[in-house]
């Protein structure tokens, strides 16, 4: 656990400090520095990989190339800071209760995967399976859940339909009277969703990637990708050319605008997601709260704070304002649902870039590029999908073959017309 | 949020439109492919800059408008009727 390491390069076997009871207590009366989590290097001139993204989704995919496959000489590029799109952005729902065996089973491993991720990583990534509850209010979406309930069962992932007295019982605080605009007719409750820490989740994996001896390099923008017939040879950035064999879009939001550089077409288009907190109060609510209907989801985050999410904004932009309409809309629904939290205040609102796709699946795997890869279509719900995206994108760059979980979400479903629809399970942003 | 020049209702905000998005060529459906014709359903240009699209405004005139928008800064620069704009090839 607490192997040290003298030499500049000696990080290739495991981590460079652990963290533990002891360490903690031994830094705390020693008040002794705490080492950094991950290092700045030298820009190689050439890597075996680049991936394009800081996010959890290029950063968990570094890290299982070396852990997994060996592949260490890999470098992870970001405009910014790691963590600054759509991964420190989002609300860490985490879930698997889809719609398609394919999205139930690949989410599912991710679930699976993020239970023993603290462990894995040596970083407590606070998640906490608190449960997470899809009210109903309409006949049209009891019977969507119904359908997903015998999905998850099929695929052997906890899932029921309950009444609105069951609710009701898990969440004292919603109103699940008749007399509401939208009653509540019951819900999907899904016990092993629940969230995570988001930025713990970013920070572990790139701590451990470094470890690894990946190189993480933060303010370095991809500017052009060289492609020579057909294939991919490097990547030009704003600071200078890297050679390279392999490159993997992971940029979420803004992965068009890298995929054009390559010449590849995407079923994207970008739509702004926000989320709003507010001040924070003590534990009242223990689970997630989603409503399709009312466009809405609510959970209270470990300080207190409640967390709240809706749908994406009503027009695709890159802008990562917040607006007025989203405000009054959330405030008007939440209190539809939870009409005791009138007087609560919000603190603050943000944005972050979402890319969408036609059936609200992601899109992995190679490209018409050779060489040239994606990890994208995350819309309002990649984040779950970080550990098992890492692991299975990590050996599909190895392999140069997509592994069988991941080989339903390749780019080529739409132009075959094999769409993986599950806007019936993610509309809804988390 | 964003303030629509409707060229028959004046400034609105944009809540009172609906967002149309960006429109590519509609292949003719008796001689495409499924593929061309998947193409043109799924894929976008998704541009980061100046785009010209459609909306409707539903809560007021209920006309089509043909809108130059720019996805960054939100700014706009033109907004014109889209029949006109069909009547006269100028889109
Ligand atoms: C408000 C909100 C709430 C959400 N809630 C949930 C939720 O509850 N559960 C869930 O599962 N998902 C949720 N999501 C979705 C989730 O956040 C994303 O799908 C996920 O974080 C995508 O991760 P990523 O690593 O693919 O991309 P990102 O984290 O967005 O990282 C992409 C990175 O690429 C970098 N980049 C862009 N262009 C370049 C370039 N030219 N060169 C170099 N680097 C570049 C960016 O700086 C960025 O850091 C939410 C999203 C938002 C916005
Ligand atoms: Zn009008």
């Amino acid at each position: 656990m607490t192997s040290t390491n003298g030499n500049g390069n000696g990080h290739r076997n495991g981590r460079v400090r652990g963290y533990s009871a002891w360490s903690l207590l031994r830094h705390g009366l020693s008040r002794s520095e705490w080492p950094r989590a991950w290092h700045d290097r030298e820009l190689r001139p050439s890597y075996d990989a680049v991936i394009i993204g800081g996010g959890v989704h290029g950063l968990a995919t570094a890290y299982y190339l070396a852990k997994n496959h060996g592949m260490t000489n890999v470098a992870v590029l970001d405009r910014s800071y790691i963590g600054g799109g759509g991964s420190g952005r989002n609300t860490s729902i985490l879930r698997s209760n889809y719609l398609t065996p394919e999205g139930v089973r690949f989410y599912d491993r991710s679930v699976k995967l993020y239970e023993h991720l603290a462990a894995d990583l040596n970083f407590n990534v606070m998640f906490s399976q608190r449960g997470h509850l899809t009210l109903a209010h309409n006949d049209a979406s009891m019977r969507t859940m119904a359908w997903r309930t015998e999905v998850n069962k099929l695929q052997g992932v906890e899932s029921e339909v309950i009444g609105p007295d069951e609710v009701k019982e898990l969440v004292p605080y919603l109103d699940t009277s008749a007399e509401t605009r939208y009653p509540i007719l019951g819900a999907l409750y899904h016990p092993p969703g629940g969230v995570v820490r988001h930025d713990a989740v970013v920070w572990g994996y790139a701590r451990a990637a470094d470890a690894h001896g990946v190189h993480i390099h933060q303010k370095t923008e991809v500017t052009g990708i060289d492609v020579e017939r057909g294939r991919v040879t490097g990547v030009q950035t704003t600071r200078g050319r890297i050679a390279t064999p392999v490159v993997l879009n992971a940029t979420a939001g803004w992965s068009s605008l890298i995929s054009d550089m390559a010449g590849v077409a995407m079923p994207v288009q970008t739509f702004p997601l926000q989320a709003a907190v507010t001040e924070p109060v003590r534990p009242f609510l223990d689970t997630v709260v989603v409503s399709g209907t009312l466009h809405v989801y609510v959970s209270q985050s470990d300080r207190g704070e409640l967390v709240f999410g809706a749908s994406v904004d009503p027009f695709a932009s890159y802008s990562m304002r917040g607006s007025l309409e989203f405000t009054e809309g959330i405030a008007g629904h939440v209190l539809e649902l939870m009409p005791a939290l009138a007087k609560m205040r919000l603190l603050r609102q943000w944005a972050g870039l979402c890319d969408m796709t036609p059936d609200y699946s992601p899109i992995m795997g190679p490209t018409p590029v050779e060489g040239f890869y994606v990890d994208v279509g995350w819309g309002t719900y990649g984040f779950k999908a970080g550990p098992v995206s890492g692991e299975a994108m990590a050996a599909c760059l190895a392999e140069e073959k997509p592994p069988e979980i991941i080989s339903a979400f390749g780019l080529d479903r739409f132009l075959s017309g094999r769409l993986v629809g599950e806007k019936g399970a993610a509309a809804v942003g988390h | 949020m964003m303030l629509l020049p409707c060229p028959w209702c004046g400034p609105r905000n944009a809540g009172e439109f609906k967002y149309a998005g960006e429109g590519g060529a509609r292949p003719d459906p008796a001689t495409t492919t499924p593929e061309e014709w998947r193409r043109y359903l799924y894929f976008h240009a998704n541009t980061r800059g100046w785009v010209t699209e459609s909306w409707y405004h539903g809560a007021g005139c209920r006309r089509w408008l043909v809108v130059e928008r720019h996805t960054l800064t939100h700014e706009v620069r033109g907004v014109r009727d889209a029949v006109q704009v069909a009547r006269e090839g100028t889109r």
